[in-house]
């Protein structure tokens, strides 16, 4: 007989992972559907990593009120999650009379909507927070922050599991199935049995509702391109800069954002596309990134870009009309116990745990939730010896003398971070886990020098062959096999 | 050395951060000077740098008179090495070089930390990526840079594509070709984005004419194919400044793009010793002695410019093992103050200042491929020194030897072509 679980969650990315979390605070069975190879595998880590104030979405709206609740209880999410974050503060830059109108008008509306500290500032200020960035006044946005949103997901996930939650990777949902009181998900390669599903599929969000009867909602995919920059430029940015947002367009504008790594990201443009699953880059959109950035930040080169990548935004608002189209949290009658997460773009990695618990409020309604006597809310990650003063790197090596072998040169990542991230409690296996996991081949060289070498460490870890060997998902096999029979 | 947890740092004379051949050639020279206290720091299990995945030949031909493999030519180096009692010390990654020329490296035995009375910097160079150069299009698996892709074949046994095309005519790129084809791989062609080749014209002639490969000039990649795996290339024609030609576009069917597209001299821990790049070169910017300009770091080999040929690497390796000794003798160095330019059709010269009272080599690169010309040094309106060259080209670094006696004169040195 199957198992029946009480609840299954579909999509792994940030929505669903910080679902799963919260819903293991409860003595519940949880089923975590992912597609890909990984979790964080689509827009929750394809983005500008900002853990946004607040002031950019309308009063009233479910964006508004999640995000600003979202930022203001981020601390003890990131100290208990052990996710890297600050709060930076932002300036959202203007040059002419226009964008001061649209400071203003939006300094009004963060008030409105509760964010803390706004205020607009003259060239002289600006100079003073953020010596790099160009523009004659800003809104300064003193709650802004910066996260890992990679390892914010990963955190979430590993917490739920580790709180009972299981994630099954690798299954792509094709059809839902009720019987009595239960509904089947089928994947293409098995099934799951539970009494409610959670509708977390970001860009196939509105697919999923389809398979239960919700026909109504269509996602546009809008995808947005960046760059990452060399560390070195990042002294003269330390707080995110944007433009004044065009309320035409489906983005913010591009905008330049310091990581908690040390590196800047440029972008994203705001395009609508057909392909939900298109990351790719483009001429013109590169040669725009580089273009508009200089405006903000005139101290960006070409020669200091070291990756592009890009996100796809889920959005409800399609190209005519642009904007942004509220969070959809819904319920029908004609599917009873299903929760649909629809058009969570941009600030849903902010509004994350907000939207997570409005999701067991809703649960709450219906069933009788006891409380997990073992929840957890704490999770550890990989430490990172880098970030170690010499000291506590000296007792690491004493201790585990993997801790003393360099394996990623740019981004001083040792033997000891590899194999933990190979080991991950997901048990994802591919060369991205590993480098969202430790920043591995993430750095200026992009893996030439240590790759050769995690390959061989996967190999031997988890007795694969060179032809097993995944770069991120089915089908992104990194080799073709051995040359000679060793 | 000192054992771990210890902080007093333990002293050497010299410590050389790299055993690459720039490195053990200028660690065996400063011993036949009667240097002893010479430690060598190597990331890598082994020395040899990346000459041990080299293992095709011709190296060695000006040096030795004989072609030898790269790790033939290492082993010369090693071996000799060995034999005088050098200190290498491998599996030991440096994390940080202090302008005081304090080290701290790190290995499985702990951190390490260690004062140098001199420095030498010997780290190599890295390669380009597909980033670097902003080819648009999706990200899949089967994109590797020449070297990656050398690495896989010669150190790990691993294969890493059946149908390869390659971008760029560096001589790693030419070299893998022909690895690629020996070992039964079908490659389609090799792609040149400038109106000549980048790589040497004895590679040209062995890695691609002798296994009828074609290499198209003024083409380059325009668009990367596949979700997963690489599916295939969008190929373009370029225009004079490069640009690609719309309606030019090629689709070439590959499961594997190679990138050779260029080399970075790898300074983030001279940087962080306050060492000052050359922003032509990328490397330390240094006079005759190979001093870069914090006093007691030395550079040699492709961390300060990248070389076609490792004979002429280990040559500069004991140049400057040469003034690192007088340098320990006499605590100090003439300063060097004299500036060198350029015209503008040549790409750098090192040293890019010298003090003019020693004998010195002159290396540099020519933009563009040229016949029959006179480089010349000029001082005060005069011609100080003159070498006439029937052929230049862009992938052979020229090196002119100047003696301090031609030296003479005031002022900047400028360095011009002139046609014949």
């Amino acid at each position: 007989m199957q198992k029946i679980y009480d609840v299954i969650i579909i999509g792994a990315g940030v929505i669903g992972s910080a679902v799963a979390r919260e819903l293991s605070r409860y003595t519940l069975s949880i089923a975590v559907l992912e597609k890909e190879a990984d979790v964080v595998s689509g827009t929750s880590g394809r983005n500008s990593a900002v853990l946004h104030a607040g002031f950019n979405n309308k009063p009233g709206t479910l964006m508004a009120k999640y995000c600003v609740e979202g930022n203001l209880g981020f601390d003890q999410a990131a100290k208990d999650l052990d996710v890297p974050f600050r709060r930076t503060g932002k300036l959202v830059v203007g040059f002419d009379e226009d964008d001061y109108h649209g400071l203003e008008s939006l300094k009004s509306q963060g008030d409105r909507n509760g964010c803390p500290g706004l205020e607009l500032i003259d060239a002289a200020r600006i100079a003073g927070l953020a010596p790099g960035i160009g523009g004659h006044f800003a809104l300064y946005s003193p709650m802004t922050g910066i996260l890992d949103s990679f390892l914010y997901t990963i955190a979430l996930a590993e917490n739920a599991q580790k709180n009972g939650a299981e994630f099954f990777l690798n299954q792509n949902v094709t059809g839902i199935g009720k019987k009595d009181e239960n509904y089947t998900v089928r994947t293409d390669t098995a099934s799951f049995t539970g009494r409610w599903i959670i509708n977390c599929a970001g860009l196939y969000s509105d697919r999923i509702a389809n398979m239960l009867g919700i026909s109504e909602y269509t996602i546009y995919p809008c995808r947005g391109e960046y760059f990452i920059l060399d560390k070195k430029l990042a002294p003269l940015l330390p707080m995110p800069a944007y433009p004044v947002p065009n309320a035409k367009s489906g983005g913010l504008g591009i905008h330049l954002t310091p990581t908690v790594d040390g590196t800047i990201l440029i972008g994203p443009s705001a395009e609508y596309i057909d392909d939900r699953d298109d990351y790719s880059s483009t001429r013109p959109v590169m040669d725009l990134l580089l273009e508009d950035g200089a405006r903000i930040f005139p101290a960006l080169s070409p020669n200091a870009v070291i990756r592009s990548y890009s996100g796809i935004r889920p959005k409800l608002s399609g190209k005519n009309k642009g904007g942004y189209a509220d969070f959809v949290i819904e319920e029908r009658d004609t599917s009873p116990r299903t929760i649909h997460l629809i058009g969570i773009e941009s600030p849903g990695l902010t509004a994350s745990l907000p939207i997570a618990r409005e999701v067991v409020s809703r649960i709450a309604q219906w069933e009788n939730l006891k409380e997990n006597p073992g929840f957890d809310p704490t999770r550890r990650g990989i430490v990172r010896f880098r970030d170690l003063p010499r000291e506590k790197q000296r007792e690491r090596i004493a201790a585990d003398p993997n801790y003393g072998e360099i394996i990623c040169r740019c981004e001083t990542v040792t033997k000891a971070e590899i194999l933990e991230a190979i080991h991950n409690p997901l048990g994802v296996c591919t060369f991205s886990g590993i480098k969202v996991r430790t920043r591995a081949m993430m750095g200026r060289c992009q893996g030439g020098y240590c790759q050769t070498r995690i390959a061989g460490m996967i190999m031997e870890e988890k007795g694969l062959e060179p032809e097993e060997i995944i770069a991120s998902g089915k089908g992104s096999n990194l080799f073709v096999g051995r040359l000679r029979d060793s | 050395m000192n054992v771990s947890g210890t902080l007093i740092p333990v002293e050497h004379d010299v410590v050389i951060i790299g055993g690459g051949p720039a490195g053990l050639a200028a660690a065996v020279r400063l011993h036949k000077l009667g240097i002893r206290d010479i430690v060598v720091l190597e990331r890598e299990k082994e020395p040899g740098g990346i000459l041990r995945q080299c293992i095709h030949d011709g190296f060695g031909l000006t040096r030795f008179g004989e072609s030898l493999s790269g790790p033939e030519y290492a082993a010369r180096f090693i071996d000799e090495a060995k034999t005088m009692g050098i200190t290498v010390r491998t599996d030991m990654s440096v994390l940080e070089i202090t302008p005081e020329r304090v080290i701290t490296a790190a290995s499985k035995d702990g951190l390490f930390t260690m004062k140098a009375r001199s420095v030498i910097l010997a780290m190599g160079c890295r390669e380009r990526t597909r980033e670097a150069i902003r080819i648009p299009g999706t990200r899949p698996a089967g994109v590797y840079t020449a070297g990656v892709a050398q690495a896989y074949i010669n150190l790990k046994n691993i294969m890493v594509g059946r149908k390869i095309v390659i971008l760029g005519s560096g001589d790693i790129g030419l070299i893998m070709a022909r690895r690629f084809t020996l070992e039964g791989a079908l490659v389609s062609a090799v792609f040149e984005v400038l109106p000549y080749p980048s790589g040497l014209p004895r590679n040209i002639e062995q890695c691609l004419l002798d296994f009828d490969i074609p290499l198209f000039l003024g083409h380059t990649v325009t668009e990367i194919h596949g979700k997963d795996r690489l599916e295939g290339v969008t190929v373009s024609r370029v225009d004079d400044s490069l640009q690609p030609i719309p309606g030019s576009e090629t689709y070439y069917e590959c499961d594997t793009l190679i990138l050779s597209v260029g080399l970075i001299p790898e300074n983030e821990l001279s940087e962080k010793a306050g060492v000052l790049l050359a922003p032509r070169t990328k490397g330390p910017s240094v006079d005759e002695y190979c001093q870069t300009s914090v006093p007691g770091i030395f550079a040699a080999g492709n961390v300060l410019q990248v070389h076609d040929l490792v004979d002429f690497v280990s040559a500069e390796a004991e140049t400057l093992a040469e003034s690192v000794s007088r340098y320990l003798r006499d605590k100090d160095l003439p300063e060097s103050s004299i500036p060198i330019e350029t015209s503008r059709d040549i790409s750098y010269t090192v040293p890019c200042r010298i003090g003019g009272n020693t004998d010195w080599i002159l290396s540099l690169r020519v933009k563009e491929p040229r016949k029959n010309i006179r480089i010349e040094l000029i001082r005060e309106g005069k011609v100080i020194k003159s070498r006439k060259f029937r052929k230049a080209l862009p992938a052979e670094m020229i090196r002119i030897p100047v003696s301090a006696r031609e030296t003479t004169g005031s002022g900047p040195i400028t360095v011009v072509i002139r046609d014949e």
